[in-house]
């Protein structure tokens, strides 16, 4: 060997594989308005179509009149109800099962819905028209209150749906009723609840918010008829399920539809569904022979496609009085909306809310959901969380600190006391799931040591002894906030959508020179598939991630998958692509082999190459090896350098952390400072560290924009109060605290590379981190639980309510 | 609707146009010089995706008339880069510090920054804060934007970049 010969560290380097911080490919193109989303096609001829919206939360519709609107120029067509049941499409299933009008059928059932598609030449030419169609309404009481949609006397929401006593999970007890869903053992919870020394009972709520991703939900569809096949552009998280529930819906063979989800402008669930104007376009489409653009407002994104949360949790604990936990019972009103359009896996209404024994040892528990109709919105979506765990997180972990001001106990101490410990993993949880692995209590030790958790305390301690002293108008709380999410959705064995397994795929291809493509059934948004997919591939096969390029959202190129969405890119998809390396790598193995002369036992893998063992000199890389797969392979073996992995997971995986944070509040205002947030996690093995780093970021500020005031609010009549950035609390760079990160690494043991999944672990952690440090404020004050969001008015009014405002 | 004759200098580049009186600027530089750079967000002027440099201003372009901005002269992203090609120090802050992932706010962030560095060579953390406050991002959280014009500031100014210790 001479000076110039590489080192083992810099040809690992020089693969830019797991672990290293890659500088992202994708924004080249992104910092210099390169990217292409949907908004950015044009296609010659292309029309546009919108909408006409219900100004009424439940209303008849007793006309629509579209004669004016014709004569607009420009205008084209008026799509209505009575249009699209002539191609059977006036109405839509969801994915969870249910039904829901494309066009008002008859009646409207929420603000903002859609009741006409007006298809003009550009945009402002179907505003004009939107304007002139004449619509008569019958207005009808409003259902906004989902604690009286079972009432006797509530309004029937769903016509369609009379005389129907079942649904697609089961009996309904209520016309206004979609399902109940039972989880657990109830006899031996109630048991535990009747022998115990302390118990704990509260409703918390989790109130409506919506994803609101910068970039709001659009398409572009084109028919073409001399070849019956309809191309869609569309921001869709998960475009191979679009495809095939295009097909199923508009009877249109599945070889002839090309989706294609081009560079999406975020998601956080918001782009999972099937929502109006995706139909709407392409009837459109078929029906001009003209390509058809559909694209969302700010106002129309918030207030009609798919909302998150409105889940209202009635949580008990059953505890000894030293604090070990010993049952967990929960009831779960489900606001639904008009139509239950939640995007969950077809056998879980409630997602997986049955991971709300949390982090922690419950003997037994038992779990009640009831989904409900009122008249808003449908939904709802699991904003940057895996289905309803971010729901079923803050109830536990809120609980959790209501019961340790019961018992006088730290709320670390308590959580500590009630871990799941190491060596009870693989565990086995009350409510079903196996949690694969964990070390709780190491990583909340942690936290606790690099936040001085003891001194925090302390000083606490004193503030208040201040404020009673009449010192201070502020008060202190350290919100602690300990989570376990359920990701990677999933198990064929307990995972589909409408039917399809969720699985996910990868087909890697290399090239003669040493390069390749690889392209997965995931679908980045921003999470940056195109950096870290290649370095995986990079780590497994030896070729540098830079010669990799990484392709997904075309359903014609890219192997069927199930998108990206619930953090399963990396558990799912990733495992894939690992699989479909080491299917490269074994082919490469038996062709190093024939060129070296050596049985194929006799090499081993070294970095970016194979080698003789024990003949250091006698080496291939993998560059060469892609050469001889297309030049020279061994007789009887096919040439190329190609591999296809579906990966059906065995099991999800469970990433977990431990959150921190220290806020103010002044008690006269409510105004709140958070002083400090410290998020430790542990996603398993660490693909790229920046980029995780960016993913925790960005999801606490999602966790902080929930629990400090992001709401979509409706009042009596049904009309959304928080319809655009205006009242939607969006947070710029000045509210937005300093976040502090940290981390652990268990990885999980099922996992062909360990990994567990991340984007959406700081929104499922973060929320109750925030809310618990506003509640662990006001706790000394009396008070139990506030409900959130806690923006500066609410936190005046808890003052108010508790009595420490000057009269 | 009438139309009327508006011309501009966009990126160094006379263009002109034939646009109607309520014709957005963001939908005349995005549909008729057909530039997809410049984003629309929100249409009400909260977001900032769609902000371009208007005759030495950050404007948002969702909310200024095409012909209000005839005769003017507009940066937008695609004009950021520098001469020979390569990323200008901003561009190249914003992805050596992972201050994009969905990339949709980059531009309008990005427009913000450079007028904000022309102002402001040497801001503070905070002042990069509340200079570019009228720009939403939902991906990143902002640690890592202010870092990318920390990085940029640095680059401009001829100094080493030291990351603020954690």
């Amino acid at each position: 060997m001479n000076d110039m010969t590489p080192t083992r560290e810099e040809r690992s380097a020089a693969l830019e594989g797991m672990g290293c911080k890659r500088k992202r490919v994708e924004d080249i193109r992104f910092t210099q308005g390169k990217g292409n989303y949907v908004d950015d096609v044009k296609l010659p001829g292309m029309l546009h179509g919108d909408f006409v919206r219900s100004p009424h939360a439940h209303a008849r519709v007793k006309s629509i009149d579209d004669s004016e609107a014709l004569k607009v120029p420009g205008v084209l067509a008026v799509i209505t109800a009575e249009t699209l049941k002539t191609v059977n499409l006036a109405w839509m299933p969801t994915l969870a099962g249910d039904v829901q009008m494309v066009l008002a059928d008859g009646k409207v059932l929420f603000q903002n819905q859609e009741v006409a598609f007006v298809v003009a030449t550009d945009r402002y030419a179907a505003d004009d028209g939107i304007n002139k169609v004449k619509v008569e309404y019958e207005a009808l009481a409003p259902l906004i209150d989902p604690f009286k949609s079972m009432d006797a006397d509530a309004p029937v929401l769903r016509e369609d749906l009379a005389g129907k006593t079942s649904g697609a999970h089961g009996p309904r007890k209520h016309h206004n009723h979609i399902f109940e869903w039972t989880v657990g053992d109830k006899d031996l919870t109630n048991a535990a609840f009747s022998k115990a020394e302390v118990t704990i009972k509260e409703m918390i709520s989790y109130h409506r918010t919506h994803p609101s991703p910068l970039e709001t939900c659009q398409c572009v569809c084109s028919f073409d008829k001399i070849k019956g096949e309809l191309t869609i552009w569309g921001t869709f998280q998960a475009p191979h399920v679009i495809r095939t529930v295009v097909s199923l819906i508009a009877k249109l063979p599945e070889q002839k539809i090309h989706v294609i989800s081009p560079d999406i402008g975020g998601g956080f669930g918001n782009k999972v569904g099937a929502y109006p104007g995706y139909i709407c376009a392409a009837v459109a489409s078929i029906v001009t022979g003209k390509p058809v653009k559909w694209v969302e407002d700010r106002i129309e994104n918030l207030t009609a496609t798919s909302f998150a949360r409105d889940y209202h949790m009635t949580t008990e604990i059953a505890a000894t009085k030293d604090g070990k936990v010993t049952g967990l019972r929960v009831h779960v009103l489900a606001d639904h909306g008009a139509f239950d359009a939640c995007a969950d896996p077809s056998k879980w209404p409630a997602g997986f809310f049955n991971i709300v024994t949390g982090s922690y040892d419950f003997p037994v528990a038992h779990l009640a959901v009831d989904g409900v109709y009122t008249n808003k919105a449908p939904g709802g979506v699991a904003y940057r969380c895996s289905f309803r765990v971010t729901e079923a997180a803050y109830c536990i972990e809120r609980a959790m600190d209501i019961l340790a001001q019961k018992l006088g106990m730290d709320p670390a101490e308590l959580r500590l006391k009630n871990f799941i410990k190491p060596e009870q993993f693989p565990y086995h949880s009350a409510l079903g799931w196996e949690y694969d692995s964990g070390n709780y209590g190491t990583a909340m030790r942690k936290a606790m040591e690099k936040v001085k958790y003891a001194e925090l305390r302390k000083e606490q301690a004193a503030m208040r002894a201040a404020f009673k002293r009449g010192e201070t108008r502020e008060i202190m709380g350290i919100g602690v906030s300990f989570f376990t999410e359920i990701v990677g959705a999933g198990p064929s064995k307990n995972c589909d959508i409408l039917g399809i397994a969720m699985f996910d795929s990868c087909e890697i291809r290399m090239h003669p020179t040493g390069a390749g493509i690889a392209r997965v059934g995931s679908k980045s948004q921003g999470q940056g598939h195109e950096t870290t997919w290649a370095q995986i591939i990079a780590t497994e096969i030896g070729i540098p991630a830079d010669n990799i390029m990484v392709e997904e959202g075309n359903t014609d190129t890219a192997p069927y998958g199930l998108g990206t969405y619930g953090s399963r890119s990396t558990p799912v998809a990733g495992a894939a692509i690992a699989m479909a390396a080491r299917k490269i790598k074994a082919k490469a193995q038996m062709i190093a082999a024939y060129k070296l002369e050596v049985h194929e036992d006799d090499l081993e893998f070294d970095i970016d190459g194979f080698r003789v063992k024990g003949l250091p000199e006698k080496f291939m890389s993998m560059k060469d090896i892609c050469w001889a797969a297309y030049n020279s392979v061994p007789p009887g073996m096919e040439p190329g350098l190609e591999a296809v992995s579906y990966y059906d997971p065995p099991n999800m995986t469970y990433p977990f952390g431990a959150y921190i944070c220290v806020m103010t509040i002044d008690v006269d205002t409510g105004v709140y400072k958070v002083k400090r947030f410290y998020a430790l996690d542990d996603c398993g093995t660490r693909i790229n560290p920046m980029i995780i780093e960016g993913q925790v970021h960005g999801g606490l500020t999602e966790a902080f924009a929930i629990a400090m005031g992001q709401e979509i609010r409706y009042d009596a009549e049904g009309n959304v109060v928080t319809g655009s950035f205006m009242d939607f609390f969006m947070p710029t760079a000045v509210e937005t605290p300093h976040w502090e990160t940290d981390f652990t690494v268990t990885p999980s043991p099922h996992h062909p590379i360990g990994a567990k999944g991340v984007g959406e672990s700081p929104n499922v952690g973060g929320v109750p981190a925030f809310s618990n440090a506003v509640n662990d404020a006001f706790s000394f004050l009396g008070s139990t639980h506030i409900q959130m969001p806690h923006d500066y008015w609410r936190n005046w009014a808890a003052a108010k309510n508790l009595g420490v405002l000057a009269a | 609707m009438a139309k009327t004759h508006v011309t501009m200098k966009v990126n160094g580049a006379e263009v002109e146009g034939l646009v109607e009186p309520r014709t957005l600027l963001v939908h005349f530089i995005r549909e008729n010089l057909q530039m997809t750079g410049t984003h629309i967000g929100c249409e009400t002027t909260h977001c900032g995706a769609c902000t371009v440099d208007i005759d030495g201003m950050s404007v948002k372009s969702c909310t200024m008339f095409a012909v209000q901005a005839n005769g003017s002269d507009i940066t937008t992203i695609e004009g950021v880069a520098n001469a020979d090609g390569s990323l200008s120090a901003l561009q190249e802050g914003f992805r050596m510090m992972h201050g994009l992932q969905c990339g949709f706010c980059t531009p309008g962030m990005i427009m913000r920054a450079q007028r904000l560095l022309k102002e402001n060579p040497k801001p503070s953390e905070e002042e990069i804060r509340i200079g570019i406050s009228g720009n939403i991002c939902r991906c990143t959280g902002y640690q890592n934007i202010v870092k990318a014009i920390q990085y940029a500031a640095a680059k401009i100014n001829g100094v080493e970049f030291r990351e603020a210790a954690e």
